[in-house]
């Protein structure tokens, strides 16, 4: 046993991309065990592993745990990524969720049927450019800081550079109207942490593409 | 200014519920502002109340809080109903979020059309039955103890009754085969602040009528 963290999940980003980002932002190495069929799903459950019969499943500290956002809020607490006190993560959970909600569309449009894909993908570019990348350029711009919360690195920005990247991969040019955002992006892709996981053979997954969708429907659809 | 902390959502459940049960038992009174038409929104996200222009939103210690998540992370460590530890935060987490995914399909029952009512109905009696309540009544059974985490009341016992409740409100029969949930309800509900909250004229909210869903979907759509 190596003591590091053992991700389960489908080779792809889906709910476990985050985990990985955040992970790799605290410079912690972890090991991935990947599904490929549904029966080694089921044995997952059989051997009752899986506490909701669902996957992200993270092995870390005697744990098997569950849920994405559980896991996520263990790391960023575990590794002094949420905040020096309550009101400091309140705004981190607060940026945290609304930056979850946008990814929430990016992570289901795969999965969309093609004669939807216009109008979800446009939906997105809508989301981003009005209602999301707005307030954190606010935010940057009202205190001048590094960092969203507290002048410190936190969960909020790794989430935030995430989403950054992953909507400019659909809308190249969402950033035009955002200088501040624009700022961070460059700021965050050169912290050594993030830029190692940004650079090729990393554990960072590719978007997803057809054979992804197949894979995850042929281990999960009933 | 009172120093309650303020309540912003329409006057139904929704996803304001569990900060309403949260609040509640942790002994906190609050003051509500419900919306009742598509201008009280409006007017809300013009004067830059709503960070994300969502709704629910709750002023507390001089912040406003949006998003449910962050808003019940946040009363839960204020009121000490989020374990001793790391360890113990994870735990109550995973529980939580397993029962938001089930309040999340209790809740979209209502809106659920006509031709689709029944086979959601049997998702919903088939996932609390098979995935989610045999987890809750196992861990119980493991420890033994009057709580599910840590010896101690907290948000996961919170939560778990508030949807225990729900899903006897759609099959009143469905803890039948959860002996230890059916105690847990019992020890949980007889808790002071909680049985305040469950006895009539309290700030508890009824289910959702379909009555009211063009209502809700004026101010939202």
């Amino acid at each position: 046993m190596s003591g590091k963290p053992r991700l389960t999940y489908c080779n792809g980003r889906g709910r476990m991309e985050t985990i990985r980002w955040l992970l790799a932002a605290a410079g912690v190495e972890f090991e991935e065990v990947f599904l490929e069929t549904r029966e080694q799903y089921e044995k997952l459950i059989k051997d009752g592993v899986l506490m909701f019969q669902q996957v992200p499943l993270v092995e870390i500290d005697g744990m098997k745990m569950v849920q994405t956002r559980a896991i996520l809020s263990y790391i960023a607490g575990k590794y002094n990524l949420y905040g020096k006190d309550l009101k400091e993560r309140a705004l981190i959970d607060m940026y945290v969720e609304g930056i979850t909600d946008l990814m929430q569309m990016i992570l289901m449009f795969p999965f969309s049927p093609p004669e939807a894909k216009e109008k979800n993908l446009h939906s997105i570019e809508e989301r981003a450019t009005n209602r999301y990348f707005p307030v954190f350029e606010k935010v940057l711009k009202q205190h001048g800081q590094d960092f969203l919360v507290g002048n410190k690195f936190s969960w909020a920005d790794v989430q935030l550079i995430e989403a950054i990247l992953t909507v400019e991969e659909k809308v190249p040019a969402v950033l035009s109207g955002f200088p501040q955002l624009q700022a961070f992006k460059i700021r965050m892709s050169n912290m050594p942490t993030i830029k190692k996981f940004l650079q090729p053979g990393s554990p960072r997954k590719p978007p997803a593409d057809e054979s992804y969708v197949e894979t995850v429907l042929k281990i999960f659809k009933k | 200014m009172s120093g309650k902390p303020k309540l912003h959502y329409f006057n139904g459940r929704g996803r304001m519920e569990s900060i309403r049960w949260l609040l509640a038992a942790a002994g906190v009174e609050f003051e509500e502002c419900f919306l009742e038409t598509k201008d009280d929104l409006t007017k809300l996200q013009k004067d830059g109340s709503l960070l994300f222009q969502q709704v629910p939103m709750v002023e507390i210690d001089g912040m406003k809080m949006v998003q449910s998540r962050a808003i019940g992370n946040y009363i839960a460590a204020k009121y000490n109903l989020y374990g001793k530890d790391l360890k113990e935060r994870a735990l109550i987490d995973m529980y939580v979020e397993a029962v938001i995914d089930l309040n999340e399909l209790l809740m979209t029952h209502t809106f659920q059309p006509a031709d689709k009512k029944e086979q959601h109905f049997a998702t919903i009696v088939d996932k609390a039955t098979n995935r989610y309540f045999p987890v809750y009544e196992k861990v119980l059974k493991d420890h033994g103890q009057d709580f599910l985490v840590g010896n101690r009341f907290s948000k996961a016992d919170v939560q778990l009754l508030e949807t225990l409740l729900m899903a006897e409100e759609c099959k009143p029969d469905i803890l039948a085969k959860f002996p230890l949930l059916q105690s847990f309800k019992v020890r949980i509900s007889n808790i002071p602040t909680i049985k305040k909250f469950l006895q009539p004229g309290s700030q508890r909210k009824p289910p959702l009528q379909e009555k009211d869903v063009p209502k809700l979907m004026k101010i939202f759509h």
